[in-house]
């Protein structure tokens, strides 16, 4: 049984200047999956979601969704498709609360379900069980954010602020989610925490997870497949567990004390 | 053929007077990103300035041909005490806020500079012509010019060539290119940045203070002189690039030509044809026709 | 909600207040009148700012509502206050529909000097033109409603009962935009406009429809003050006048659609008692408030009155 997969990326290339951001990629998603994007920094896994997200524009290739072509189309497009992205350094509103950031995404979804110009803004959030105020309290809820509601989104410390990054991006009920390294900068014992809170949240509704990260630990807990990127290229796709243990991914992307134990052991079997 | 080349001399008459104004200006944001609107007023206080030294030295009944030395002392002194008292003042607190901010600080500056010249000089007007009618009249292919403007040509190209040769021979020079390019690489490498913010500020004060003295002689010099010379200064450096010295100079002489053609053929587009020229350039290239001093970062 | 509810209470009693202070105090009818016809461009100004923009060429429309309103009088013949403001702000919006194609492509400094050369395009154009009287300008034609004369003594309290209730219903108007999902957007923008794209809005697209009401706003408040002063000429479209416009929407800050009207009643009492007393430090006065509101205020007088929290 062979399912069309709900996002592909063929043959997709960007160089800027001497630096190849991606070579030839050519990856097919399947809907309802959780996949995990690794490589050493500089290696193009933000560069591939800047293409799929159509904030850049590859120089050769195509990006389709759900079989239609969606190489040419905007951010802003691609999102009210639905696909949507949380971003390495949390992208808020800093000046406003907690409340009022998921507030400006749920007007945004409000309006844009408004088919002409003149028509009344429906109570009701499409997508979302209740008036824009039950819909906030909700997602502040399901986020666990709540205490946080009426904090301004500028000083809130690093988690909070990337559990609201991932928030908004889930305000448009996407169908695919693409998480830029959600741990980063959190401390370990907060990692798991976070992780699984997003993972519960978003699993619910069938969303196909892509997320980036550096931390080998969350990448084989929550990766059912993962891609492995070095210098634009992915050095391999396949089910986590194997992509993790294979040795060219071992040597240049998880690389250091792995590499040395593998090193190791070879040598001590010669 | 001679209404062809009234237009050209006039340009290049006109064009010569805005660089020596303009270039102060593109200096200051080239190297301090602050678009600095009081540069008006410091251009008024150097024509204030030379009016009354340049005033009292002739009375004083010294050497009518060292008035123009004159002249430029005035700006020069104007500019050492006005450029520092204001970056050191006010300007470094607002280091790092946005470039908007900067922009209205410096709007606030020029209000209050207009009234401190009036304070000094009070809202008669001065008038110091006799360095501008004693060199007298050139007269060539049916034209006539007053030697005067002639130079100011010469002052403005000597002006932005000492400029361009400060930057790209001396050491200093090379330094403030490197503060340019990268302010936090260059004092990560323990380059005074601070020293070369005020050293720039204070140029850029002289040279806008050097312009308004140069045209303290054809003018009679009252309050608000300096109001219509910001938005011309402005439109130049913007049309050439800001930040960008050749930048400035080509804008100058753009804005110099155009203001002629019109003056010469369709006299009721002259105030109106600079701007235009300024809100197409910025339609087409914001950053103006030139890059600027910035590198480019990938 | 609550918030919104203060609001209209505390509009209400302005308009209240404001009234019987012109009934009382018939000279402080001109004064108040041209405050608040110039409050209206702060307004609006006000609305960009929160946007995140700076326009130093609000001049262009408020100078653009003006001529259309004396035009229409003087060429015309069409006296009614009412259709000479309507027709200054629809002048103004149409205009600003267009230029706004252009100017919501830029920001922060090249906006303001983009807008500036805009209005100063205006100015030139005006100054050289002979039919509109050039430098001169020209007088207006005075003003009735509903058949009435406003104008003069006998008519002066309606023109300026007429200024109270166009500022209210503008001030109004705008704040309940400000509870709508557009209006909300624009502290989104200018706080991060990247997020915004990524949410499914168009940037642009509300730049340009906040542009066109700031500009309608400042041509209902260039058509009133043609009205109000008897007068217009080109300085309106001076880049000066802009940077007043742009001077009273900082002091005033970005709290609440009445500090625009507040700073702007503030500052033409300052400016008429400055102008007596000492006509050369006024200026000086002035650029010291700025900076000192700039360093110490950012959001402007109007955050000393605000109560804790944000922007309504």
């Amino acid at each position: 049984m062979t399912v069309d997969p709900i996002l592909e990326a063929r043959a997709l290339s960007k160089r800027f200047g001497a630096v190849v951001a991606a070579a030839n990629i050519n990856v097919a998603i399947e809907n309802d999956s959780v996949v995990g994007l690794i490589g050493a920094n500089g290696a193009g896994k933000t560069t591939f979601v800047n293409m799929i997200t159509g904030y850049l524009k590859p120089d050769s290739g195509t990006v389709s969704f759900e079989g239609r072509d969606i190489t040419a189309l905007l951010p802003r497009e691609v999102t009210r498709i639905g696909i949507c992205r949380s971003f390495q350094i949390p992208q808020l509103y800093n000046s406003l609360t907690v409340r009022e950031n998921l507030g400006i995404a749920l007007g945004i979804v409000l309006r844009n379900s408004r088919t002409f110009l003149w028509a009344r803004l429906p109570k009701r959030v499409p997508g979302h069980a209740g008036t824009l105020p039950e819909a906030a309290a909700t997602m502040l809820e399901r986020f666990g954010l709540t205490d946080h509601g009426d904090r301004l989104a500028g000083v809130l410390p690093e988690g909070i602020r990337k559990l609201l990054d991932i928030a908004m991006a889930l305000v448009v009920k996407p169908k695919v989610l693409l998480l830029d390294e959600p741990t980063s900068g959190i401390s370990s014992d907060e990692k798991f925490d976070i992780m699984d809170r997003v993972m519960r949240a978003v699993r619910a509704d069938g969303v196909t997870v892509l997320f980036i990260e550096h931390d080998m630990d969350i990448v084989s807990r929550y990766a059912q497949r993962v891609m492995a990127f070095y210098e634009g290229r992915i050095l391999a796709d396949g089910l986590a567990a194997a992509v993790l243990a294979d040795k060219e991914v071992r040597r240049y992307v998880i690389g250091g004390p792995q590499v040395r134990a593998d090193e190791q052991a070879e040598n001590a079997d010669a | 053929m001679r209404e062809l080349l009234a237009v050209v001399i006039d340009g290049a008459i006109y064009a010569s007077w805005l660089f020596v104004v303009a270039i102060g200006l593109t200096l200051i944001y080239g190297v301090m990103k602050i678009l600095n609107m009081a540069h008006g007023s410091l251009y008024a206080l150097g024509a204030y300035a030379a009016a009354s030294l340049g005033g009292a030295w002739l009375a004083g009944g010294h050497s009518p041909y060292a008035s123009y030395a004159i002249l430029v002392l005035a700006a020069l002194i104007v500019g050492l005490i006005a450029g520092p008292l204001l970056e050191r003042g006010l300007l470094r607190f607002m280091y790092g806020k946005d470039e908007i901010v900067l922009l209205l600080v410096t709007y606030a500056v020029f209000l209050i500079l207009e009234d401190v010249i009036k304070l000094i000089w009070g809202v008669d007007p001065y008038f110091i012509a006799q360095p501008y009618g004693m060199l007298g009249n050139l007269d060539f292919a049916g034209l006539t010019y007053p030697v005067y403007s002639f130079v100011l040509i010469a002052v403005a190209i000597f002006t932005g060539i000492g400029v361009a040769w400060v930057l790209q021979r001396t050491r200093p020079g090379k330094l403030l290119l490197v503060v340019i390019h990268d302010r936090e690489v260059s004092l990560a490498m323990g380059i005074n940045v601070s020293l070369f913010y005020l050293a720039t500020f204070t140029a850029g004060a002289m040279l806008a203070a050097i312009g308004g003295a140069l045209t303290a002689p054809t003018v009679s010099v009252v309050p608000g002189m300096g109001v219509e010379v910001i938005v011309l200064a402005f439109a130049v450096v913007v049309i050439g690039g800001l930040g960008s010295l050749p930048g400035a100079a080509l804008g100058a002489l753009i804005v110099g030509l155009v203001r002629s053609a019109a003056v010469h053929y369709l006299p009721q587009v002259e105030l109106f044809s600079i701007y235009l020229v300024m809100a197409l350039v910025l339609v087409v290239r914001p950053k103006g026709l030139f890059a600027g001093f910035e590198a480019r970062k990938i | 909600m609550n918030a919104r509810d203060r609001t209209l209470v505390t509009l209400v009693a302005a308009l209240v207040a404001l009234l019987a202070l012109g009934a009382l105090l018939p000279p402080w009818q001109f004064l108040a009148t041209v405050a608040l016809a110039k409050g209206c461009a702060v307004l609006g100004l006000m609305l960009l700012l929160r946007t995140g923009l700076v326009s130093f060429g609000q001049g262009l429309y408020f100078c653009l509502g003006a001529y259309s309103a004396g035009s229409l009088g003087q060429f015309f013949g069409v006296t009614d206050a009412l259709v000479l403001l309507t027709v200054g702000s629809l002048v103004a919006a149409v205009v600003a529909v267009v230029l706004g194609f252009l100017l919501a492509n830029y920001r922060s400094i090249f906006f303001a000097m983009l807008s500036l050369a805009l209005s100063m395009i205006l100015y030139g154009l005006l100054v050289k033109s002979e039919a509109l009287g050039s430098t001169d300008g020209f007088n207006v034609t005075p003003p009735t409603l509903a058949g009435s004369a406003i104008s003069g003594h006998d008519g002066r309290f309606s023109l300026y009962a007429l200024a109270c209730v166009v500022a209210f219903a503008a001030a109004l108007s705008l704040d309940r935009y400000f509870h709508t999902p557009l209006g909300r957007l624009a502290a989104a923008i200018r706080d991060n406009e990247l997020r915004v794209e990524y949410m499914g809005a168009s940037v642009r697209q509300a730049i340009h429809v906040k542009y066109v009401i700031a500009c309608s706003l400042a041509g209902l408040g260039g058509a009133l003050t043609g009205l109000t002063v008897g007068h217009i000429d080109p300085e309106m479209a001076y880049w000066t006048t802009s940077g007043e416009f742009v001077f009273v929407a900082i002091l005033a800050g970005t709290g609440s659609v009445a500090a625009p009207f507040l700073g702007s009643v503030l500052f033409e009492i300052v400016r008429s008692v400055a102008y007596q007393h000492s006509p050369n430090t006024w200026q000086l006065a002035l650029g010291t408030a700025m900076l000192l509101v700039i360093m110490f205020l950012p959001n402007g007088l109007w955050s000393m009155f605000a109560t804790r929290g944000k922007a309504a």
